[in-house]
């Protein structure tokens, strides 16, 4: 439901500075959301400033620096650094993006970077991905047959094959759920659009035998239909997919079934 | 605090299998409204600033009055299935139901309202 002041213990306050990295001639501002649950302190923004002759391009260039240099409590998550594994997602300058995807020359003036919006925090830049995993694993994300398996293996026509594209990308870094204002107030319900995209990735799977079960868990005011074609999604995506269209198509596939 | 696996939260009470026959009404009431807002506009505007006989002579024609109907009945009905899934999506609990019934109730009671009065100036 919708919640438009944060709780007394969650609001933002002015956190420390840390000094300027000595003799850097060449530096940026970066303001960066702090929570710590051990210390039962309000979160606060930190202020660090880094020495950009000797970063990479990257924001994750960045926050690696600001750990490995400056401050080594700051927390977040990477792996990969080449946007594949979908770790590093945070909102940065007010984008959910990608870190390790995301060039500081993107970003004009000062670097703001908080965790995705509306997830509970683990910590800093760590939200806490557990109901978003559940509901993706809740659409049964893996091939569902009937038919006995083939001696060799289930083919699939390249036409079908195209089918899937735009889909299989998705790295559930979950930049769009949490970009989504529906998602934002109904997200205990509504499945959102990282596990929408990926419930039509199986719907339209030419290989797949269950998609009469998958539309019908589906069809719900709230699971489905509480996508307002806002867009946000599509437009945060770091990888250019668009979740939006495809739950459009899973709309339309209701459709095709009713009338 | 509820102690529930994770998976039994993500998946609530399931499906309701509901869901579709709304989605098409606001379509149909869309694309509805699309033809007739436009008539509506042409047919009651001329009339604006008219003598009071002069109007309801003619409402009394069947052109304007079935298209001013028309507008009130696909209106309010549209504006039912939306305002649902606006107090769905901004409130919980028993406000949502009394919300949904109010917003109901207004809606039929509005376009029983503006039926009424074309009937009584048409016939």
């Amino acid at each position: 439901m919708v919640q438009l002041t944060l709780p007394k213990n969650s609001r933002i306050k002015t956190g420390k500075t840390w000094p300027k990295p000595e003799g850097a001639t060449n530096t940026r501002k970066f303001s960066i959301y702090r929570w710590n649950p051990d210390d039962a302190e309000n979160p606060r923004v930190d202020t660090y400033f880094v020495d950009m002759d000797t970063c990479g391009p990257m924001v994750l260039d960045a926050l690696i620096k600001i750990k490995n240099e400056i401050d080594p409590t700051l927390t977040f998550r990477r792996s990969c650094r080449e946007g594949i594994c979908g770790s590093c997602a945070m909102n940065i300058d007010g984008i959910n993006t990608l870190a390790c995807i995301y060039g500081m020359d993107e970003i004009k003036g000062d670097v703001k970077i908080y965790p995705l919006p509306h997830l509970p925090v683990v910590k800093d830049l760590i939200p806490d991905l557990t109901h978003f995993y559940a509901q993706h694993e809740s659409i049964k994300p893996w091939l569902e047959t009937k038919t006995n398996a083939p001696a060799k293996e289930w083919r699939q026509s390249i036409e079908d094959r195209k089918k899937l594209d735009g889909l299989y990308e998705c790295v559930m870094c979950a930049c769009c759920s949490t970009s989504c204002p529906s998602y934002w107030w109904n997200g205990d319900r509504y499945l959102g659009p990282a596990a929408l995209l990926h419930a039509y990735r199986w719907i339209i799977d030419s290989r797949d035998e269950a998609t009469p079960e998958r539309l019908d868990e589906l069809e719900d005011p709230f699971k489905l239909y509480r996508c307002h074609t806002i867009m946000n999604c599509a437009k945060t995506c770091p990888k250019g997919l668009n979740p939006a269209k495809a739950i459009g198509s899973i709309k339309q596939l209701m459709l095709e079934r009713t009338i | 605090m509820e102690f529930l696996t994770n998976r039994k939260r993500a998946v609530g009470l399931g499906s309701a299998k509901e869901g579709t026959g709304h989605h098409w009404r606001m379509i149909v009431t869309s694309v509805g409204l699309l033809i007739l807002v436009p008539l509506f506009v042409f047919t009651v505007g001329p009339m604006l600033g008219q003598p009071h006989q002069a109007v309801l002579n003619y409402f009394s024609q069947p052109f304007p009055a079935i298209v001013t109907a028309l507008t009130f009945l696909v209106g309010f009905m549209h504006f039912k299935s939306g305002a649902q899934v606006l107090i769905e999506d901004y409130t919980g609990g028993l406000t949502r139901k009394v919300l949904i019934l109010a917003v109901i109730c207004l809606s039929y009671g509005a376009a029983a309202t503006g039926l009424f009065a074309i009937a009584r100036i048409a016939l």
